[in-house]
């Protein structure tokens, strides 16, 4: 295996992309996918521009999720198994929504996550803190009419991992995203606010804009907290571009 | 722009890695059979995803959505508890060992007078946001529609191959051969 290179070799090259993009004057909203700090994507990234494509046929519909796939139960993590699981009990809730602010109902929100600890129940997870038999980090729901999700969970830990000497992940709940088109589905990750390891973290820092990274951080919000049970985050999600409806295509035909 | 999408007004939530530790979350019991095998007409859809270096990726997760076989799309609920009759045009499946994926699947008509084609998304650990592309049924002597034809000389990688088993689909992140993804209109450049 080779030698890791260290925090500081990553930091240099974290602060050199962010440099030339402060100069560039671009405003850029998504990840690049070509960002060497995440040594993984170095092999993984296209080296081709994306090719513009105007949606047609099933790409202006999505796959449809209902109550017979979801049990609503999948939408608390914490009682998934016959113990109460180890950490901080909160609740994460927010809207989705489109583009032009407009509910994405009645779809599907999935969401991953490690556990108090930072271990996931993963079999090529090898950072040796703790299964916890109580948490299997995994919760489903569909949003409501108003496209607002809503899960109970445990705080995750943050967890190493080997992408640089000394890497560790900020805590993170990855969440998975259809919207009402094909062209809007997406996969993310959410995180707390504060979280020292964002400064440090390739992955969080391949948003080179530091407006559009903090869409991905939650807000502590009180109002949610409940007292003597758990603490409220809330995090709303856009999707990319907005959809047309039936009608409205019919009226432009 | 296309006249039936309004313009944006709020900037979309930026998209991260699916990382390496899906697989105990996304997977689900029958993701990858849209029918079951041995359903009259059923065939394999199926490749291998590979990086840069043409190593295969073991850690992808590939989705398709896709119209029935007379060309419509459906709008049947279902996908995730599959009761062996509801086409619901939805599949997923994980990137094994040698980096293949599989579908059991129809095949699609084409929607509204177009050329059929599988939407496919594309994730990986090491791929910073998700990549869209068009799986399409081969031509056999239809004419390319306006996408292919503007692709040019990379069309074929959007296009799927005859095999024994059904219909080969290979998906290249980069270098020889790079699959060519697909950006729509209120996706932002990166």
């Amino acid at each position: 295996m080779p030698e890791l290179e260290t925090q500081r070799q990553i930091d240099a090259e974290i602060a050199a992309t962010a440099h030339d993009y402060e100069q560039s004057g671009a405003e850029e909203t998504q990840p690049r996918l070509d960002y060497a700090p995440y040594r993984s994507s170095i092999l993984r990234h296209p080296t081709k521009d994306p090719h513009h494509a105007d949606p047609e046929g099933i790409e202006l519909w999505a796959p449809c999720f209902g109550e017979r796939d979801i049990d609503p139960l999948e939408a608390d993590l914490t009682i998934q198994r016959r113990g109460e699981p180890q950490g901080e009990k909160i609740v994460v809730t927010g809207r989705v929504v489109d583009g032009q602010g407009r509910p994405v109902r009645r779809q599907l929100v999935e969401i991953w996550q490690a556990n108090a600890g930072g271990r996931y129940i993963h079999k090529r997870d090898q950072h040796p803190a703790p299964i916890d038999p109580n948490f299997t980090g995994l919760g489903r729901c569909l949003t409501d009419d108003d496209g607002t999700y809503r899960f109970t969970t445990i705080k995750p830990g943050p967890y190493p991992w080997r992408n640089h000497l000394n890497a560790w992940r900020p805590a993170h709940i990855h969440f998975s995203l259809f919207g009402t088109d094909f062209t809007q589905r997406m996969i993310t990750q959410m995180y707390f606010p504060g979280d020292p390891l964002f400064a440090l973290d390739p992955i969080y820092q391949s948003i080179v804009d530091p407006k559009a990274r903090e869409r991905l951080v939650s807000t502590y919000d009180h109002d949610l907290t409940q007292p003597e049970v758990l603490m409220g985050y809330r995090w709303d999600i856009v999707l990319t571009g907005a959809h047309a409806t039936p009608l409205e295509q019919e009226d432009h035909q | 722009m296309t006249a039936t999408s309004p313009a944006p007004t709020l900037t979309a939530t930026p998209g991260q890695t699916i990382g390496p530790f899906f697989h105990f979350a996304l997977p689900f019991d029958g993701d990858r059979d849209l029918v079951a095998p041995g359903t009259p007409g059923a065939l394999l859809l199926h490749g291998t995803v590979r990086d840069g270096d043409g190593a295969p990726i073991q850690d992808a997760l590939v989705e398709i959505w896709q119209a029935d076989p007379s060309g419509a799309v459906p709008r049947r609920t279902g996908s995730m508890r599959r009761d062996g009759f509801t086409f619901t045009g939805f599949g997923r499946s994980t990137t094994d060992i040698s980096g293949r994926y599989t579908f059991t699947t129809l095949a699609p008509g084409g929607v509204d007078g177009g050329l059929p084609f599988f939407g496919v998304t594309v994730f990986a650990r090491g791929l910073l946001n998700r990549l869209f592309t068009r799986a399409y049924l081969p031509l056999d002597g239809a004419e390319p529609d306006a996408l292919l034809t503007s692709v040019g000389e990379r069309a074929g990688t959007l296009l799927t191959e005859r095999d024994e088993t059904g219909l080969r689909f290979d998906i290249r992140l980069q270098g020889e051969g790079e699959t060519v993804f697909l950006t729509y209109p209120g996706h932002s450049a990166s």
